[in-house]
């Protein structure tokens, strides 16, 4: 783990290094990105100018909800967003490459084509959250504060895991980019609303199948006491912690059986 | 002690065929096929076969990349399949047609990021490159992105990361392929002193005849995921009595020609092809030729690796593979 961690910041700090060689192009593209996913929260505010309410959330706490979301994915995605394009990578060869190093693959993999760029999405998401925090109707007690923190930390390791897992796909289906995409920023979408808008079953597939639900929804329902549309105990609100650990064994054990395959038969 | 030792190395995929609607064929297809070879500690070895004679796979096998299915494998004492990474620090490797560096990093960040990968001392990496940068005149490319470079600088920059661990053992695929001939001598003049110098073990996967010729005082074929064939060039031609062929132009009449082991094809014009089998003395011949004719140009072709292989496998030997 210390190898892998050790090896994943050379890369990343190369490619960092690297980058920083063309400053001004770089700045240009944090700012596009920044901009560009600007308007994602404009959109909710679009919505909520023909509502006051959605779904019982106030447009802070709609905010409160995008905010950590998109924090999480923004902070995952700026991590290990470029093992999405491993199965390119299977189909390149450059795979290959990997593996002939004395490093984790994962870490090779994740850090590969490391950019800051990814840092503009970031400060919209970390300002939309800034903002929320003051906005909603909530006094941020030391326990409070901390549940907070320990939803951002779970949420970061859930679409960590998600993009492992995603990751892990591709060895199967080297062309599932698209299919990962759908969970890694699909997911990232559907919890950037108050997740009482959609139907039951959409809410059960994201508490008991794929744990999108523990990034924001169950933590914040208890942040800003709101009523749980499926009636669960009230300790599932604290749950997002073992739901990351539950989802970061799936994401391990799917990786090593995808390299496995992967290994085995050489495509 | 052999640093590589493969025994009855086997490697088999599943392939599966579409046959109409959800029915699908299973067949299984034996990619390498109980192979077994031992390769001292700095010899020089040339791996060669047609395409898909399980060469790559092979490769793939003895670095850790697959997994083999069956038999013993052994490379600087270590299992690759399971120790991968380990083997990794004592191993190099350079694949001709695609790059094992990073794509948009300059030159000298690659080499910079593999020292701290493998942890090579600081001055051993110094001095490493400095004899890598001389022999293959590297300097003036370090600042340069992999992916500006041009194949033959590309390759430079490859092997120069592949040796700046001080590997025990060096792989190369096809590594002239692509090249110029100023490129190409360069290369394995580099590939000679690297083996002597530093008693690097090297298996070179190649299709140039010259790169073998030049380098790999021993060579093993294998077709089929089947060895055939272990020993040195020059027995492998003579042994097939490898056919070699002359064009010659006359200026005037083409006279005939009458010799052992020698037969004639007019071609166009005032042009003759000779493919002269093994016991064809081609001193006599061309003495002989420029008595009766006017030559005006002659050139002689030696018979490819292809066809030598095509041949050998072709060969009816029903006492298995031929070893010397």
């Amino acid at each position: 783990m210390v190898e892998a961690l050790r090896c994943y910041a050379l890369v990343a700090a190369a490619w960092t290094r690297a980058a920083a060689q063309y400053r001004l192009s770089l700045c240009l593209m944090i700012l596009a990105t920044l901009l560009i996913t600007g308007l994602d929260f404009v959109e909710i505010l679009i919505v909520f100018a023909n509502t006051g309410r959605l779904g019982g959330f106030t447009v802070a706490e709609v905010g409160f909800l995008y905010g950590v979301a998109a924090t999480c994915l923004g902070v995952a995605d700026l991590l290990i967003g470029s093992i999405e394009r491993l199965g390119d990578r299977i189909r390149d060869g450059s795979f290959d490459a990997m593996l002939l190093r004395p490093a984790p693959a994962l870490a090779l993999a994740a850090a590969d084509q490391f950019s800051v760029r990814r840092l503009g999405k970031l400060v919209q998401s970390v300002g939309v959250l800034g903002w929320s925090l003051s906005a909603v109707d909530v006094e941020w007690t030391p326990p409070r504060a901390g549940l907070l923190l320990l939803m951002l930390a779970s949420g970061t390791v859930i679409f960590l895991a998600v993009f492992v897992i995603g990751a892990a796909f591709q060895f199967v289906a080297p062309g599932g980019r698209e299919t990962m995409n759908a969970f890694t920023y699909g997911g990232g979408y559907l919890t950037q609303f108050p997740l009482g808008i959609y139907a039951r079953h959409v809410i059960q597939l994201v508490t008991f199948v794929i744990p999108l639900g523990f990034i924001n929804w169950y933590p914040a329902l208890h942040l800003l006491g709101k009523p749980d549309p499926l009636h669960l105990p009230s300790a599932t609100h604290y749950l997002s912690p073992a739901a990351a650990a539950v989802l970061m064994v799936v994401a391990s054990a799917a990786w090593a059986a995808g390299l496995r395959r992967y290994r085995s038969t050489g495509s | 002690m052999a640093i590589i030792e493969m025994a009855d190395l086997t490697k088999s995929f599943v392939v599966r065929r579409r046959a109409g609607g959800w029915r699908r064929h299973r067949r299984e297809v034996r990619a390498v096929d109980r192979l077994s070879l031992g390769i001292e500690a700095g010899e020089f070895v040339g791996f060669i076969g047609p395409n898909g004679a399980g060469k790559s796979t092979t490769v793939k096998m003895l670095t850790g990349i697959l997994v083999p299915t069956g038999g013993r494998l052994r490379v600087a004492g270590l299992d690759p399949a399971s120790e991968r990474r380990r083997l990794a620090g004592r191993m190099g490797v350079v694949f001709g047609q695609r790059t094992t560096l990073w794509w948009d990093l300059p030159l000298m960040e690659s080499f910079d990021l593999l020292r701290r990968m493998y942890r090579v001392p600081a001055q051993r990496f110094a001095a490493n490159l400095q004899r890598c940068s001389e022999l293959l005149e590297l300097g003036e490319l370090l600042p340069v992105p992999v992916r500006e470079l041009s194949l033959g600088q590309r390759m430079r920059g490859e092997l120069t990361a592949s040796l700046l661990h001080e590997p025990e053992v060096l792989y190369l695929d096809e590594p002239t392929i692509g090249l110029d001939v100023v490129s190409k001598v360069a290369v394995r003049e580099f590939l000679a002193e690297v083996n002597r110098e530093r008693g690097t073990t090297i298996v070179l996967t190649t299709h140039d005849l010259d790169d073998i010729e030049r380098l790999c005082p021993r060579i093993v074929v294998v077709d089929h995921g089947r060895l055939v064939y272990d020993g040195p060039l020059a027995d492998l031609r003579s042994r097939l009595g490898g056919e070699r062929t002359m064009v010659v132009e006359f200026g005037g009449a083409v006279p005939q020609i009458q010799q052992a082991g020698v037969s004639a094809t007019r071609l166009g014009g005032s042009r003759l092809a000779l493919t002269l089998s093994g016991e064809a003395n081609v001193a006599a011949l061309t003495a002989d030729l420029v008595g009766r004719g006017d030559v005006v140009d002659l050139t002689i072709g030696e018979p490819d690796i292809e066809e030598v292989v095509r041949r050998l496998y072709a060969a009816p030997d029903p006492a298995g593979p031929v070893s010397t």
